[in-house]
C-alpha cells in the first residue's frame, strides 16, 4: 500500500493541472460573459472567422 | 430559400397577400409602413433609413441577417449624419473612451442599447464585411455592449461609430463614460478565489476520507504525516489568498467597533487553521482542514451569488448619465457637434427637436418648446420666448432652437442641485442589516460559550480546556447564518428581476420590509402621460372630419397634437393635401386641408382667430379646440390617465401603511387624488425638487420609514433621501435617477405586492438562522464536551450549510410564483387612445 504515497502527490499535482487550467479560464475572461456564447452557436456558419488583425487580412478599398 | 415569404408569414400568418397589398410591413424591422413605401428588390420598406441598411447588409453579403427567423432590424428613420459624431475624434474624449491603443490596433467598448436578438449578435460580430479597418467585434449580449477592434489609420473612432448607428445600433455616448470604465460584474479575483478553496476543498476532503473510515491505518503512519502536511500546505492558500476578504472587513468592522458577521466568520477560520496547524506539526492528528476549505468555498459560493445578482443595473446614475456627450455647436456659420465639457459661456448651441439643453441657456430663436419634466415634474410642455432663460435638463419638443449658452454645464441649475450634499448622501447603513444585527448578539454568546467551556474544563480536566475552547468557536463559525441571507434575498431579488423589478441590494429588500410611509409622485408614477384619454365634446366628427384634425396634428410636434394624431391615424391614409401651414407654439396649429382650412388650439387662441366659441366645461387635463372651416367644432379633453388599478392599490397600501403624494403639477387634480388617497393622506403640490426632499425629510424626523416611489430627476433627491427610493421607468434600461429600485412603469399597481413579498423574504431570513441556529446548539453541545472530532465537523459544516441554502431559495422561489407580482395581460397593455364621442 505504500505506493499510495506516490499516488497522492501525484494527484495534487494532476488536480493542480485543472486549477491552472481555471485560472486561465478565468483569467481570459470567459466567466464574463455566459449568454452571448450559447447565442453566438446558433449562428456559427464557421465560414468567414473574424479577422483578429485589423491590418492585415482586409484589401484597402478607398 | 424564400426569405419574403417567410418573413411575411411571420408577421401576418392569416393573410400575407393581403397584408402585403394593403399595409405591407417593413422588411427590414417589421413596423407597419404608412402610405409611402419605399421598395427595393420587390421588398418593402418603411423608411429610407431601413432601406439603406437593407442595401448596405445585401451588397456585403450580410443577408443572412434576415434568416434567422425573427423581425432583427431595428428602425433607422434618419440617413446616418456624417458630422453627428465628429467630436469622438477630439483626443481628450478619444483617449477616455477607448481601451486600448496602440496607433495601430484600437480597442473600444461602446454600449448599444439596440442589440436584442441572436442577428444582432451576429451582424455585430461580422461587422468587419462592412467597412474595411474594422477588426474583431465581440458582443456582450447581457450588457448590451460591443467591444470593437480597428484600424485607426483606416477608420476613425467617429466612423466606427457612425457605421454602427448607420446599421441602427447607435451608441448609447454618455457624459458618465468619460469618467472611467465600468468594474467587470463578478470580479476575476473572485472567482480566483473560489477555484483555489474549491481545488483545495477537493483535495482535502479525500485524504481525509480515510481517516473518517478508519482506513488509514492500512497504509501506516507515514500516510498520516503525508497527508497531514500536505493539507496543511495546501491550506495556506485558502486562508491568506481565498479568505482573505473576510479577514480584512473583520478587520475594519473592528476597528469601527461593530461586530459585522465577518468577525465570528474570521475567528472561526483563524482558529480552524491555528488549532489544525498545531495539530499537524505536533502529531497529535489529522486538523479540519477539509473543514476549512469546505467552509471558504462555501462562503465564496454565497460571495458569487450575491454579485451576480447586483450587476443587472447600474443604479448610481446622476446627471452625468443623462446628458449626452455632444452638442451641436454654431461659430461663424459653421455647425459642429463638440464634446459637452467643451462648451464655455457665450457659446451658440442649436438644440434639436427631442434634445436636451446642456447648460443653462437663453433662447436666441427658434421656437422653444421644453419639456421639463425631468426637472420639475410639470407634464406640459412650456414654450420660452426669444431672450428668455432655459434651465439644463429641459427636453426641446419643438423643432430646431438656437440658444447662447449663460453658464458652464457644471454650475448648471440641474448639476447645482446634484452638488447638493443632500443630493449626494451616500446610503451607508449596511450595518443595520438582519444578519449583522443577528450576529452582534451571536458573536457575544459564542465568545461566552467558548470561555465558559473552556473555563469549566481547566478545573474539571485541564488537557481538555482548549480543546474545548477551540472546539466551541470553530464549530459556530456561522457559515449557514452569512449565507441564509444572501441566498433568500440574493434569489427574491432574482424573482424580482425577472418581472421587471430590480433591487439594488439585499439591504434595500430588508429595508423595504421595515417601511411604514409610502410618497407618490404623481405625474409619469401613479398616472401615465402617454396612456391618457382623449375624448371629444361636441357633436361626433365624420371620419372626413376626423382626417382632416389628423392631417393638420401630424404635422406638430406638440404632445397634444401627437396624442390626438395618434388617435386619429387610422382615418389618415386619405392624402390631404396642407396648405398655409401655421404653428404658433403653446397657441395651437392652423392649416388648409384640401382648401378647408382647420384650427386646433387652446380656445383663447381659436377666439383671437375670429372664432365664435359657446362656454365650454373646464374638465380636468387639457383642452384642445377644433374649429373647421372657421366654426367651432367642438373639443378635445386629454387626460393624464391613471394607471390601472391605482384605486385598489392605494386602498391596499392605506391598510397597513400611511401613503401620501408629491406632485410638482399644480392643483387642478387635488379632489380627485384626495378621492383616491383618502381623507387622511398629504397631498402636496407643486412641488420642486428641494421641496420634496424636504417633505421626505420632515417625515423621517417625525420618526418614519419612507419608500418614495417617483421617475424623473425632480424626484431624484427624494429618491435619495428616502429609505427605499423607487424610480419608475417606461423602458428599462433607459435613464433612470439615482436610486435603490428601478421598477416597471405597469408594475407601479403592484406596489402592495412588492412590499408584501419582502416582509415575507425577511421573515424567511430569520426562520433559516433559526434553523442555522438549531445545528449551531447541537454542534455547540458536542464542541464545549471537548469531544468535536473532525469527521463530526466535517459532516455538520456542509450539511447545515446546504439544508439552510435549499430552504431559502425553494421558500422563497414559492413565495415568488405566489406574490401575485405579474401584471394580467389587460392591465399590461397600454390603453388605446380613448375612442373620440
Amino acid at each position: 500500500m505504500s505506493v499510495i504515497l506516490l499516488l497522492i502527490p501525484l494527484s495534487v499535482v494532476l488536480a493542480a493541472g485543472f486549477l491552472w487550467a481555471f485560472f486561465w479560464a478565468v483569467r481570459s475572461g470567459q466567466y464574463e460573459d455566459t449568454t452571448t456564447p450559447s447565442l453566438r452557436i446558433l449562428t456559427d456558419d464557421g465560414s468567414n472567422p473574424p479577422v483578429t488583425q485589423p491590418i492585415s487580412t482586409n484589401e484597402k478599398q478607398q | 430559400m424564400d426569405v419574403t415569404a417567410n418573413l411575411s408569414s411571420v408577421v401576418s400568418a392569416a393573410a400575407p397577400l393581403a397584408a402585403r397589398t394593403t399595409r405591407a410591413s417593413c422588411f427590414h424591422c417589421g413596423t407597419a409602413c404608412a402610405e409611402t413605401v419605399w421598395t427595393k428588390a420587390d421588398r418593402a420598406f418603411c423608411c429610407q433609413g431601413c432601406q439603406t441598411v437593407y442595401e448596405l447588409l445585401a451588397e456585403n453579403g450580410l443577408g443572412q441577417f434576415y434568416e434567422w427567423g425573427e423581425v432583427a432590424g431595428r428602425r433607422v428613420e434618419a440617413l446616418a449624419d456624417e458630422n453627428k459624431f465628429r467630436f469622438l475624434d477630439e483626443p481628450a474624449v478619444r483617449a477616455r473612451l477607448v481601451d486600448f491603443d496602440d496607433g495601430k490596433t484600437t480597442r473600444v467598448t461602446l454600449q448599444l442599447p439596440a442589440i436584442h436578438c441572436v442577428a444582432c449578435v451576429w451582424l455585430l460580430e461580422n461587422l468587419f464585411r462592412l467597412k474595411p479597418g474594422i477588426g474583431q467585434s465581440r458582443v456582450n449580449f447581457a450588457r448590451q455592449e460591443a467591444v470593437v477592434t480597428f484600424d485607426p489609420q483606416r477608420i476613425s473612432l467617429s466612423g466606427v461609430a457612425a457605421l454602427l448607428d448607420s446599421i441602427g445600433y447607435e451608441p448609447n455616448l454618455k457624459l458618465a463614460d468619460l469618467d472611467g470604465k465600468r468594474a467587470n460584474p463578478v470580479s476575476r479575483r473572485l472567482w480566483l478565489q473560489l477555484g483555489v478553496a474549491g481545488f483545495v476543498f477537493g483535495n482535502t476532503m479525500l485524504f481525509s476520507l480515510p481517516g473518517y473510515f478508519g482506513l488509514d491505518s492500512l497504509s501506516g503512519p507515514a500516510f498520516r504525516t503525508l497527508v497531514g502536511w500536505l493539507s496543511l500546505g495546501l491550506s495556506v492558500p485558502v486562508v491568506a489568498y481565498s479568505a482573505a476578504d473576510f479577514f480584512r472587513t473583520s478587520w475594519l468592522s473592528v476597528r469601527q467597533r461593530r461586530l459585522t458577521i465577518e468577525v465570528p466568520i474570521a475567528i472561526g477560520i483563524a482558529v480552524i487553521f491555528l488549532q489544525s496547524a498545531g495539530e499537524v506539526i505536533s502529531d497529535r492528528g489529522e486538523g479540519y482542514f477539509d473543514s476549512l476549505a469546505g467552509l471558504t468555498f462555501f462562503l465564496l459560493c454565497g460571495r458569487i451569488f450575491q454579485q451576480k445578482t447586483y450587476d443587472r443595473l447600474a443604479f448610481d446614475r446622476d446627471y452625468k448619465s443623462f446628458f449626452p456627450l455632444s452638442v451641436l455647436r454654431r461659430q461663424a456659420d459653421r455647425e459642429e457637434r463638440v464634446s459637452l465639457g467643451q462648451i464655455g459661456i457665450g457659446d451658440r448651441l442649436v438644440i434639436r427637436h427631442g434634445e436636451l439643453v446642456p447648460a443653462d441657456a437663453r433662447v436666441l430663436g427658434g421656437e422653444a418648446l421644453i419639456d421639463y419634466s425631468f426637472v420639475t415634474g410639470e407634464s406640459e410642455p412650456v414654450v420660452k420666448a426669444a431672450g428668455e432663460l432655459l434651465y439644463a435638463g429641459g427636453r426641446q419638443m419643438g423643432g430646431a432652437l438656437e440658444v447662447v449658452t449663460v453658464k458652464p454645464v457644471s454650475q448648471s441649475y440641474l448639476t447645482s442641485l446634484w452638488n447638493q450634499d443632500a443630493f449626494r448622501k451616500e446610503k451607508d447603513d449596511t450595518f443595520n442589516t438582519l444578519t449583522n444585527r443577528y450576529s452582534q448578539q451571536f458573536t457575544w454568546i459564542i465568545l461566552g460559550i467558548a470561555l465558559a467551556a473552556a473555563a469549566f474544563w481547566s478545573v474539571v480536566e485541564p488537557a481538555r480546556a482548549l480543546r474545548s475552547f477551540t472546539g466551541v468557536l470553530i464549530v459556530a463559525c456561522p457559515c449557514a447564518l452569512a449565507l441564509a441571507a444572501p441566498f433568500t434575498l440574493g434569489a427574491a431579488l432574482r424573482t424580482l428581476a425577472r418581472r421587471h423589478i430590480f433591487v439594488r441590494n439585499t439591504d434595500t429588500l430588508e429595508a423595504l420590509a421595515r417601511i411604514d410611509t409610502v410618497v407618490f409622485d404623481k405625474t409619469g408614477t401613479l398616472t401615465a402621460a402617454q396612456a391618457g384619454e382623449v375624448a371629444f365634446v361636441g357633436p361626433e366628427l365624420s371620419p372626413g372630419e376626423g382626417a382632416l384634425i389628423a392631417a393638420v396634428a401630424r404635422q406638430s410636434t406638440h404632445p397634444l397634437a401627437r396624442r390626438l394624431a395618434a388617435g386619429w391615424e387610422r382615418n389618415a391614409a386619405a392624402a390631404a393635401t396642407l396648405t398655409e401651414f401655421r404653428e404658433i407654439p403653446g397657441q395651437g396649429v392652423q392649416a388648409q386641408v384640401n382648401g378647408t382650412p382647420v384650427a386646433l388650439g387652446s380656445c383663447r387662441w381659436l377666439a383671437s382667430l375670429g372664432v365664435v366659441l359657446p362656454p365650454l366645461e373646464t374638465a380636468t387635463g387639457s383642452t384642445v379646440a377644433v374649429a373647421i372651416g372657421g366654426v367651432f367644432r367642438g373639443a378635445f379633453t386629454l387626460s393624464s390617465a391613471l394607471r390601472p388599478e391605482t384605486a385598489r392599490l392605494l386602498q391596499r397600501l392605506a391598510e397597513r401603511y400611511e401613503i401620501a403624494l408629491l406632485s410638482g403639477d399644480h392643483e387642478r387634480d387635488r379632489a380627485r387624488f384626495q378621492a383616491l388617497f383618502g381623507p387622511r393622506a398629504h397631498l402636496q403640490f407643486n412641488q420642486s425638487p428641494l421641496n420634496k426632499l424636504g417633505f421626505i425629510r420632515d417625515l423621517q424626523a417625525a420618526g418614519r420609514t419612507v419608500m418614495m416611489v417617483g421617475d424623473g430627476l425632480n424626484d431624484a433627491g427624494a429618491l435619495r433621501q428616502s429609505e427605499v427610493g423607487v424610480a419608475v421607468v417606461e423602458n428599462i434600461g433607459a435613464f433612470s435617477p439615482a436610486s435603490d429600485v428601478i421598477m416597471d412603469a405597469t408594475l407601479v399597481p403592484r406596489t402592495a405586492e412588492l412590499l408584501r413579498f419582502a416582509r415575507q423574504t425577511t421573515r424567511v431570513v430569520r426562520l433559516s438562522f433559526l434553523i442555522s441556529s438549531l445545528y449551531n446548539v447541537v454542534g455547540l453541545a458536542i464542541a464545549a464536551s471537548g469531544r468535536l472530532s473532525p469527521v463530526v465537523c466535517a459532516i455538520l459544516m456542509p450539511v447545515s450549510s446546504v439544508t439552510v441554502v435549499a430552504f431559502a431559495v425553494l421558500v422563497t422561489g414559492w413565495l415568488g410564483r405566489r406574490a401575485g407580482l405579474e401584471v394580467s395581460i389587460a392591465a399590461h397593455s397600454t390603453p388605446k387612445e380613448g375612442e373620440p364621442a
